[in-house]
């Protein structure tokens, strides 16, 4: 294990740097284990999700990243059968998010969630942002207007929308759903925001827009996002995690991480020989 | 023009040509038929509008909708069947659609998965095939004879609100199913509870479905007859129930509920009876004048289906 091996070619420079002394973390992965139903999809994770940084979650397909991502606001949960064991702490009150003892609302409301598929509500692209002001109980409206204007400026989408607000979001691009859907989550203001792939599906120019997004949200949220793009995990991250088949194999500063990696698996797959 | 190595035919085993000319032979085939049988419902369907217009459309004026019924065919009118069928409609609707979408989210949204659920779920669809009169057996023995409610509008309306629940309940159920599983988790996604998800985000994306099954049980309760006979709806009735609006406070009456009534269809069923020729005019005005409310009441749940799917996309 850990073995060291030769960096690989520079086909990734990341760009945001941190020295580990500067670091608080917000919430830790603690021997996580996931079951749906008697699939075993999550082994013995370990991880530390740094306040206010961007982490990333890398690896093959199918290795458990959206199953991991999706743990941290109990998503799992809507459907019978899956059962976590060992505990995802969030600080600073050590609340264990996968604790049987903790509401999963309680949770959802702290952290807020952005989907692979954009998925707005059939609803105007107003409603669809006040959404989940409107789940928590907020009702001036004046209040709420501010919010959704703040939270569609946040997410680069104000000026296309803004004489538009009443229509219907089905009515909007692909690229402009999923900006929407992330105006939507970060309305309420949550602590976290998790990303499961938020750019698959969009072309360059949308995903350029998406990424500067989460560059100035990683002054105000914590933010972890799953990625197949490696380039964009080295864009974006301060920290990457690599994943295969449910084991966490390498944790680290994304700039040590690409540069070098600590694990052969990292190695291969950073160099595009397997995944 | 050819280029030299690729050959036109890549693969061996089917023939392009072949393949083309079967899809287009199938299809073909297939509209054919599908008009075919369009074309013969509708002119079963027409035909049977031509013969009604044809033997009644005559008949109807202002004096045939607001006279009662008579030993006269030619002063007899439909006043009291029609107000009839407008109220039972009203308490069939008010019970059956709260009651049915209800059950439906209830089961869909709230009920555990297990052989409990399964089962209800199944006895709700077999309901959906029992023959109508049974239900009017049930309402003759239980809220007739047992609980003592009289013939009255409430329990015509109770009858065929039991009638047409499983439809209801049915379409509540598809229609949430049909919702995007991405919407649940979209709301859930956001801290919202499993009401707040009900209530906001899926009953209003399956509204449009949830009025089609209306429309479907309604059009079936306004012409059914046989449990309205069978609970023993008067047939010669010349009075009308209570009016529902008062002068003096509190100004709504609910005496109506209570009034025994008749339904255009069995007025139309004792006119057709009759031997007089002139009865059998009056019946087919009746049949005509059903019709229309039936078309009416569809023609308001599209409307407002189509207000509803376009303020959804
Ligand atoms: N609902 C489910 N029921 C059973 N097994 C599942 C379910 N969802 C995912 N899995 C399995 O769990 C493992 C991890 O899946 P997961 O979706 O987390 O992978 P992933 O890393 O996100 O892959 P991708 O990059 O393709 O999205 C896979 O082996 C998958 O087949
Ligand atoms: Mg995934």
């Amino acid at each position: 294990m850990n073995r060291a091996v030769a960096p690989p070619p520079p086909t990734v420079t990341p760009s945001h740097a941190v020295t580990p002394a500067e670091v608080t973390y917000r919430a830790q992965v603690e021997d996580l284990n996931f079951y749906y139903g008697s699939f075993q999809a999550l082994k013995n994770v370990n991880l530390a999700i740094a306040d206010r940084q961007v982490t990333a979650l890398i690896g093959p397909s199918g290795c458990g990243k959206s199953t991991l991502l999706r743990c941290f606001n109990r998503m799992h949960d809507l459907y019978p059968g899956n059962r976590y064991e060992g505990k995802i702490q969030l600080h600073p009150e050590d609340m264990n998010i996968v604790g049987s003892n903790v509401d999963p609302m309680q949770v959802r409301l702290r952290i807020g969630m952005v989907f692979q598929k954009p998925n707005p509500f059939p609803k105007s692209i107003f409603d669809n942002v006040a959404s989940g002001l409107l789940i928590r109980g907020i009702r001036d409206r004046a209040v709420v207007a501010e919010r959704v204007e703040l939270a569609l400026r946040q997410a680069a989408l104000w000026e296309e929308v803004m004489d538009r607000l009443s229509q219907s979001a089905y009515g909007l691009s692909g690229g402009q759903q999923q900006r929407l859907c992330i105006a939507r989550a970060l309305a309420p203001n949550p602590e976290m925001i998790l990303f499961d792939e938020p750019t698959s599906a969009l072309d360059p120019i949308a995903t350029a827009r998406i990424e500067e997004l989460i560059d100035e949200l990683r002054n105000d949220y914590t933010i972890v996002i799953v990625t197949h793009n490696m380039q964009q995990a080295a864009r974006i991250s301060n920290f990457t995690a690599f994943m295969h088949m449910g084991h966490m194999i390498e944790y680290g500063a994304t700039s040590e991480f690409f540069t070098n990696p600590q694990h052969e698996k990292t190695h291969e797959y950073i160099t595009g020989r397997f995944g | 023009m050819s280029t030299p190595g690729l050959s036109s035919s890549r693969f061996d085993g089917y023939s392009e040509a072949r393949l083309l000319k079967r899809a287009k032979w199938s299809d073909g085939l297939f509209a054919v038929l599908g008009l075919l049988v369009l074309v013969a419902t509708l002119l079963v369907l027409g035909a049977l509008v031509a013969d009604f217009i044809n033997d009644g459309a005559s008949r109807i004026d202002g004096d045939f909708l607001t006279s009662y019924p008579s030993r006269r065919p030619g002063s007899a009118g439909i006043l009291s069947a029609w107000v009839g069928t407008t109220l039972v409609m009203i308490v069939t609707a008010a019970l059956a659609v709260p009651l049915g979408v209800a059950a439906g989210v209830y089961l869909e949204e709230y009920a555990p998965k297990n052989w409990v659920t399964d089962f209800i779920e199944i006895n709700v669809t077999n309901l959906a095939g029992v023959p109508s009169i049974i239900y009017g057996l049930l309402a003759l023995g239980l809220f007739v004879q047992t609980l003592a409610m009289g013939q009255t509008i409430l329990v015509a309306g109770i009858t065929l609100a039991l009638l047409i629940l499983p439809i209801l309940i049915v379409a509540t159920r598809e229609s949430l199913r049909a919702i995007p599983q991405d919407i649940r988790e979209a709301s859930f996604g956001l801290g919202a509870d499993q009401w707040q998800t009900v209530s906001g985000y899926l009953l209003p994306a399956a509204r449009p479905g949830i009025l089609t099954g209306a429309i479907v049980g309604m059009s079936r309760a306004i012409g059914e007859t046989a449990p309205i006979i069978t609970i023993g709806a008067l047939t010669f009735i010349a009075f009308l129930p209570p009016s529902p609006i008062q002068s003096s406070f509190p100004f709504v009456n609910f005496d109506w509920l209570n009034s025994p009534f008749t339904v255009m269809p069995i007025q139309m069923f004792n006119w057709v009876s009759r031997p007089q020729a002139g009865f059998h005019i009056n019946a087919a005005a009746t049949g005509l004048i059903l019709l229309a409310m039936t078309l009416l009441m569809n023609g308001f749940a599209i409307w407002l289906r189509y207000r509803l799917r376009r303020n959804l996309r």
